[in-house]
């Protein structure tokens, strides 16, 4: 059910909705994480929408709301690289396996980074994720330097002529500085070898108003291009990832819904908000 | 963790504290800026709701008994920090331990909660008390969630009980049942199982931790929650107890700024009290969880009670003793005393996360997460240029003394000044302290450390002045309503 579907059947045929109603879609709105600047926003908007013309009004307020930016992965001429970075535990080396699953069933040659060297098996666990998706992985040992990880999968993607190289880093919280100069370190060596076509920041579906920092603060260290939202299928609605798109214009790219390597897709605006508003 | 609250409120009580006379209309106005703040901090809005309306009425209800003059401000302040302690779970509770060993302890929680970590923190923290913990791999779904276990394992020096590969490989049933019998065996006293990761949702799964529930019949069920969680925190709350039921619930990653309005949504909608905080990628970053420190820091208080408990275990208990002994002998905290401290601290490493439990922390949280340890080193040697004499009794420093330190240190004489000037604000605070009746010594000397740390190293004013609003909040007031609010916190 969407957070909008209640509000969207109790003003059909109304002229306006009466302030009960408006409370609980504030309700509705926070309860799903949009936090309280974006509901608030879209709130103000919506005041002047007439019943009959709810949904596409709803549709038009939230659309402005999204990034106009490109969904699909930028692509590079040579290897196109792709990092994913965020806090810990929201799923990225899980998204890494999807993405690589993803790019090869279209065809494409994928090699993985291991780059994560500080989380105690994080390396085994991309190379289990590997092997089961079928995709080589260059792993350094750990608790080595992970730029000179990344730097050496670069190199050695660069000779291989992969189509892809995805590069799993350590989840770190944003605000400890030297683990940040630390991704722009690894970001910074790789591009002596190869652009990085793409940074993509993981979002956990269940993150509150946090994500928003998150956000800021990683596109600032390494200029995040999108977002990976996972854990979709719980009963987390992700919101957060509406607010950051407002407030930073990173476009949401991908979302994971389980834990199968196929339980990931690109992220659809349109068909997002018409569940937001009328199932 | 919840510095932007914490920041928010402090806001909200400054404009208050900047009337006069409050009226009715500013405790609505503070309380809308509260509302404003909880929400931004992922607080559940049903808490928020009952929140507001109970701090409304408290504070409505204690206005006409204020006489004019008296700190109105502070009273509302008072009225807030008690109802959060009491969201926060009142009184913390310690884990039950078993009358037959071993004592079960069942972790639960969503994916990447961080529960795999906590195990070996959670192992860490028992082993050290003199316990034998035995750890549990029971998430056998993960990719290499068992070679991560058994790591973290060896890292604490706990053994880890793993018959199973994982990957989707063998029965995490089987291998908790197991468990208990080779642990009771082998006479550990301990076990702590390590659940794969799970939504709220999925029934199948819950099935399953319940079923290991049942085997191992734990007393005590952690659900372990990211501090960073939002509104859903609630709802995956409410199916876990549901569920699998849990007895307490664990922070983790309260290292982060994240508001954790969670804790304060799960605590209050369960009812069940926050037993445990992590916060850090080191195996020791971990705690119990202290709900009225909590509140403190939430409202801008600071963590000293932490901090002198943190304090306490860097110091060897020679040195602790002596210092003990000197506070009760009512002598005074002295630059030798500081120098010995300062050693001891350098020895801890993270002097930001300390710092970051002061008092007024909040305010200088960016200087504080990128706090320049070489500060520690500076500090130390002008007073290693100091003479005995002068180490004892600051009051001998004239010109040409602290010229020749200066010298001594290679530093100018203006940092030899301001040095002194902050340790003898420091001293002075803890004199006041050690006046305040009913403090235990332990938290005295504890404290002792953290206000001459705080006003001599990094150059902020902040350590004299919080420093005195913290001895005068141990003081009780002379104000009926204030001191009932007092003794109620």
């Amino acid at each position: 059910m969407g957070i909008f579907s209640q509000f969207v059947a109790k003003i059909k045929g109304q002229s306006t909705a009466d302030p009960q109603d408006w409370q609980e879609l504030e309700a509705e709105l926070l309860g799903a994480d949009l936090g309280p600047t974006l509901t608030f926003e879209i709130i103000r908007s919506a005041k002047s929408i007439k019943g009959d013309d709810a949904i596409a009004s709803l549709t038009q307020i939230l659309n402005s709301h999204l990034s106009a930016k490109p969904r699909d992965l930028i692509m590079s001429n040579d290897v196109t690289v792709v990092m994913v970075v965020g806090v810990n535990g929201t799923g990225k080396t899980t998204s890494v396996a999807k993405l690589a699953a993803y790019l090869k069933s279209s065809g494409n040659s994928v090699v993985l980074a291991a780059a994560d060297t500080f989380r105690a098996a994080a390396v085994d666990q991309l190379q289990t994720w590997g092997k089961r998706v079928g995709v080589d992985v260059i792993a350094g040992k750990e608790g080595a330097e992970p730029a000179s990880v990344a730097f050496d999968a670069a190199t050695r993607t660069k000779e291989l002529n992969s189509d892809y190289l995805i590069i799993d880093t350590a989840g770190r919280l944003h605000n400890k500085s030297d683990l940040m100069a630390e991704l722009e370190k690894v970001k910074r060596v790789v591009e002596k070898t190869l652009a990085v076509s793409e940074v993509l920041l993981v979002i956990d579906a269940t993150t509150g108003q946090n994500g928003i920092a998150q956000a800021k603060i990683f596109a600032e260290a390494v200029e995040v291009t999108g977002l990976i939202i996972t854990k979709l299928d719980g009963s987390a609605r992700g919101g957060v990832a509406l607010a950051i798109e407002s407030a930073l214009d990173i476009p949401i790219k991908f979302i994971g819904t389980g834990e199968g390597d196929t339980d990931f897709a690109l992220f659809e605006p349109s068909s997002y908000l018409s569940g937001l508003i009328s199932d | 963790m919840f510095d932007s609250l914490s920041s928010k409120l402090t806001g909200a009580f400054t404009s208050l504290r900047s009337r006069g006379k409050i009226t009715s209309s500013d405790i609505d106005a503070t309380c809308s800026d509260i509302r404003a703040a909880l929400l931004e901090s992922d607080v559940a809005l049903t808490v928020v709701e009952a929140f507001i309306e109970a701090i409304r009425a408290k504070s409505l209800a204690a206005l006409p008994t204020l006489q004019s003059g008296t700190n109105q401000a502070q009273v509302i302040f008072e009225i807030v920090n008690t109802e959060l302690i009491e969201i926060l779970g009142g009184a913390g509770r310690r884990v039950r331990f078993a009358k037959n060993p071993p004592t079960v302890i069942m972790l639960a929680g969503l994916q990447g909660a961080g529960k795999t970590t906590l195990a070996g923190k959670l192992a860490k923290f028992y082993a050290d008390q003199g316990n034998t913990p035995l750890l549990v791999a029971s998430d056998l779904q993960r990719p290499n969630a068992v070679t991560q276990l058994q790591v973290v394992g060896e890292s604490v020096g706990v053994p880890v009980f793993a018959p199973e590969p994982g990957n989707g490989v063998g029965n995490p049933m089987k291998v908790a049942e197991q468990s208990l019998a080779y642990a009771k065996t082998k006479l550990y006293n301990m076990v702590i199982v390590d659940t794969a990761g799970r939504l709220g949702v999925d029934t199948e799964l819950m099935q399953q931790v319940i079923d290991i529930r049942n085997v191992v019949k734990p007393d005590e069920i952690l659900f372990v929650v990211d501090a960073m969680m939002g509104q859903d925190a609630v709802r995956t709350a409410k199916a876990f107890q549901d569920g699998v039921g849990f007895d307490g619930v664990v922070l983790t990653k309260l290292d982060g700024d994240a508001r954790g309005g969670a804790a304060l949504s799960i605590a209050k909608l369960t009812g069940k009290p926050i037993m445990f905080s992590s916060n850090g990628e080191k195996l020791t970053d971990f705690d119990i969880f202290y709900p009225e420190r909590m509140a403190s820091r939430i409202l801008g208080l600071g963590d000293v009670a932490t901090l002198a408990e943190q304090a306490k275990k860097a110091f060897d208990g020679e040195a602790t003793a002596k210092l003990e002994e000197k506070f009760a002998r009512g002598d005074d905290f002295t630059l030798a005393d500081f120098l010995e401290q300062l050693e001891a601290m350098s020895k801890m490493g993270s002097m930001s996360k300390l710092l970051g439990m002061l008092p007024g922390a909040g305010a200088m949280k960016k200087q504080i997460e990128n706090f320049d340890e070489s500060e520690i080193v500076r500090t130390k040697s002008i007073v290693q240029s100091m003479t005995p004499l002068e180490r004892e009794d600051p009051k001998v420093l004239n010109g040409s003394r602290r010229a020749r330190i200066a010298l001594g240190a290679g530093r100018k004489v203006q940092d030899v000044n301001s040095l002194v000037d902050k340790f003898t604000a420091a001293q002075k605070i803890m004199r006041q302290m050690r006046k305040g009746a009913g403090m235990p010594p332990a938290m005295a000397q504890g404290m002792g450390i953290p206000a001459g740390m705080g006003a001599a190293i990094g150059g902020h004013q902040h350590g004299g002045q919080k420093g005195q609003q913290l001895a005068k909040k141990k003081s009780k007031s002379g104000n009926p309503a204030k001191r009932a609010a007092q003794e109620k916190g």
